[in-house]
């Protein structure tokens, strides 16, 4: 092989990544560019092997958000509990509000579970790490593709009207997917090495989920208005809502601190990601 | 200097024994990375050891080399950190090129999904671009001998299928640099050929490759040069020959003595020894390529014992069995055992290829088949010899052709062995 062409240098000493910034924001960027095809290769993976081992396949996407949506549509028209006037039909109201949630928690839950599924590969081959991740928003736009088809008939059974601002939606929407990822991301390292985090996470979410305003409307009553100001998921949820069902967005500082927030959070989870990896999988397989 | 591809330099990496613990340390670990202090770690911490110690070499352009040593010798660890997988506590590694890993193979198979997929997905975790895989679809196919299967779900592939699919895949990737840890170790002999012949191809057309096995005459074919490690260290670094010597030599250390963890039977009559003698009665550990041979196993009878059925037999040192002597098998009756006392097994010529050997001995009970005492690894015999051949037999020969028959060249050794005796001394 007459080879004059320079090769690539890879050098690996154990000092920390986090010395040469600009090494690492480079490697970042050019993992994200190859990335792109392996990603979508998985996804095509993960969707066909789910559907192909199901009967029932993309009902599974929305049956769960509407169950929900029925258990609390029957509390609140017997009155078993009361959450308050919602200014756009409750069932509407409910079931956007789950499908907005169900998709936070599917972020949440995306990162562990693509790279606890990936064990196997991950400790013995190098591919860009960032792959896993992506491939996993795939799979949750898709999910959530068809959650929007059913939004849509149900907005058309309920006479919602159309309006401009619906068109921002997915601003917030994909905010809000951020989030979960970021959040995700961050508890990836720790929930690799240790159980306890996947088995706490349902714990967590469920009682998160009575901390949001999914079912009933964001509260201004003290303390709980002040709950619903700490939790991150609030705004971004609440933002998402209004612009699906109304168009119109009337929380935009809280919004546009937490999207700040989010941002910050998933560059930070990354780093977190990329430079912990190595020293995990040592962990895993020594 | 251009021509070096890998270049490792003072290279260390430790390992945690308790998993608690190690789990613990990965979290400061990951913690000291993420405020940037994380540098050369030369300290053990508790329940830590060295799994790779200070390694360095080279590695140059059309270079084969072999890594050999022991399990935990730190052969593994060392592709691990040269893949980029894991970092290294001390040292710098550099790596010039593409590096790639025929490791795991068929790793991220999705059992649900057919052969055919998992060929985009698999190469495509292997950084082959799509377009390629294209061009190639019908080689790797074809190179995997599995036509037939190619549309059904992996999960219902043999272990075997699954491995060839999968080396296949890898076998087709372009890299500067190869990684092969064990994995042709798997599959049928006529698949490992194949495999052998493609990591010769790739060798020829001047990829580096770095080859673990435990299997030493691949490595001795394959490779031009070997590492020999030993707890971590590097214990010789050269020849391949003199590597797999030097290795050879190192298990001989670590086997000497009688193996009391596996030793067992009813004991009415106990192996003391095996001796392995020349022509004069010396005790010898060496011999050459057809020597005479004879081995003693003395015994001591705590009470007596009725036509014992003795066995020794031969393996080559850590791998296959290369034969086995029995009494029963050869029609001799021993009669009464009292006391102490030997039985010899005389061999007239040991046609066995350089390598060395390791042998076990067994005492049975008459019915051939429960044991009154087994002794593993009772003695190391090493066969020395110019004949640099693959295989264990020697079969002596004669060669001729049909033009004027005076091709006849010499065997190396009488040319009528005798059978081997079985004399006992009481």
């Amino acid at each position: 092989m007459n080879n004059t062409t320079i090769l690539p240098e890879t050098i690996y000493t154990p000092e920390s990544q986090m010395r040469s910034p600009g090494l690492l924001l480079r490697a970042m960027v050019s993992d994200i560019k190859a990335s792109r095809e392996l990603s979508w290769r998985l996804f095509v993976r993960d969707l066909s092997a789910q559907y192909r081992q199901s009967v029932f396949g993309v009902l599974w996407a929305f049956v769960p958000p509407i169950i929900t949506s029925i258990i609390f549509i029957i509390l609140q028209s017997r009155n078993i509990v009361n959450f308050g006037e919602t200014d756009i039909p409750y069932p509407v109201f409910v079931l956007v509000g789950t499908i907005l949630w169900q998709l936070f928690t599917e972020s949440l839950n995306a990162p562990l579970k693509s790279v606890t599924a990936s064990k196997a590969v991950l400790v013995k081959i190098n591919f860009p790490r960032e792959a896993l991740i992506i491939s996993a928003v795939y799979l949750i736009m898709f999910n959530l593709a068809i959650k929007l088809i059913v939004l849509a008939v149900i907005f058309i059974v309920f006479q919602v009207p159309l309006t401009w601002g619906m068109l921002l939606a997915p601003v917030a929407i994909i905010m809000l997917m951020l989030l979960g990822i970021a959040l995700g991301l961050l508890i990836t390292p720790l929930g690799m090495l240790y159980t306890d985090v996947t088995t706490a996470l349902p714990v967590i979410l469920s009682l998160w989920f009575f901390l949001t305003p999914v079912v009933y409307p964001p509260p201004d009553v003290f303390p709980y208005s002040f709950v619903a100001m700490l939790n991150p998921v609030s705004p971004l949820l609440v933002a998402a809502r209004d612009l699906l069902t109304k168009g119109e967005i009337t929380n935009v500082v809280s919004f546009l601190l937490v999207s700040l927030f989010t941002i910050v959070t998933l560059f930070v989870a990354w780093v977190l990601y990329r430079v912990s990896l190595p020293i995990i999988i040592e962990r895993m397989s020594a | 200097m251009t021509d070096t591809l890998v270049n490792v330099e003072n290279v260390s990496k430790k390992f945690c024994r308790n998993l608690k613990r190690s789990l613990w340390y990965g979290v400061k670990d990951v913690g000291t990375e993420m405020i940037g202090r994380g540098s050369e770690r030369t300290e053990l911490r508790a329940q830590e050891f060295w799994a790779v110690k200070d390694v360095s070499f080279q590695l140059k352009r059309g270079e084969t080399l072999g890594l050999i040593g022991h399990n935990g010798a730190g052969k593994t660890t060392m592709l691990r950190m040269l893949n980029g997988l894991i970092k290294p506590d001390t040292g710098r590694i550099v790596v010039r090129g593409r590096i790639q890993a025929l490791i795991a193979l068929g790793a991220g198979f999705n059992p649900v999904l057919t052969g055919r997929e998992n060929i985009y997905v698999n190469a495509s975790v292997l950084g082959i671009p799509k377009a390629e895989i294209d061009r190639r679809f019908d080689q790797i196919v074809d190179f995997s001998g599995i036509e037939e299967f190619i549309d059904t779900p992996v999960q219902s592939y043999s272990s075997g299928m699954t491995v060839r699919l999968g080396f296949s895949i890898a076998a087709h990737l372009e890299p500067d640099i190869l990684l092969v840890d064990e994995v042709l170790a798997v599959g049928d002999l006529a698949f490992k050929t194949k495999c052998q012949v493609r990591i010769q191809e790739l060798r020829d057309t001047g990829v580096a490759i770095i080859l673990v096995s435990h299997n030493l005459h691949t490595i001795s074919h394959v490779c031009s040069r070997a590492i020999t490690f030993e707890k971590g260290h590097v214990l010789y670094d050269g020849d391949t020959e003199r590597a797999i010597d030097v290795y050879r030599n190192s298990l001989i250390k670590a086997n000497k003595g009688l193996e009391d963890s596996l030793r067992a039977g009813t004991g009415e009559i106990k192996i003391q020894r095996l001796e392995i003698l020349d022509e004069y009665e010396g005790i010898q550990e060496e011999c050459g390529v057809g020597d005479y041979v004879k081995l003693r196993v003395h015994y001591e009878a705590l009470e007596p014992v009725v036509n014992p059925v003795f066995n020794v037999t031969m393996h080559v040192l850590n791998s296959h069995q290369v034969t086995g002597i029995r009494t029963d098998v050869d029609g001799v009756e021993l009669g009464t055992l009292e006391g102490t006392g030997h039985v010899d097994i005389v061999i007239p010529n040991l046609n066995l290829l350089p390598n060395i050997y390791t042998m076990d001995a067994v005492i049975f009970h008459s019915d051939g088949f429960t044991f009154y005492d087994r002794v593993n690894k009772a003695a190391n015999l090493r066969v020395t010899g110019g004949l640099q051949v693959n295989g264990t037999a020697y079969l002596p020969h004669v060669w001729a052709n049909e033009a004027g028959g005076n091709g006849r060249i010499p065997p190396i050794t009488s040319p009528q062995p005798e059978l081997a005796q079985i004399e006992t001394v009481k």
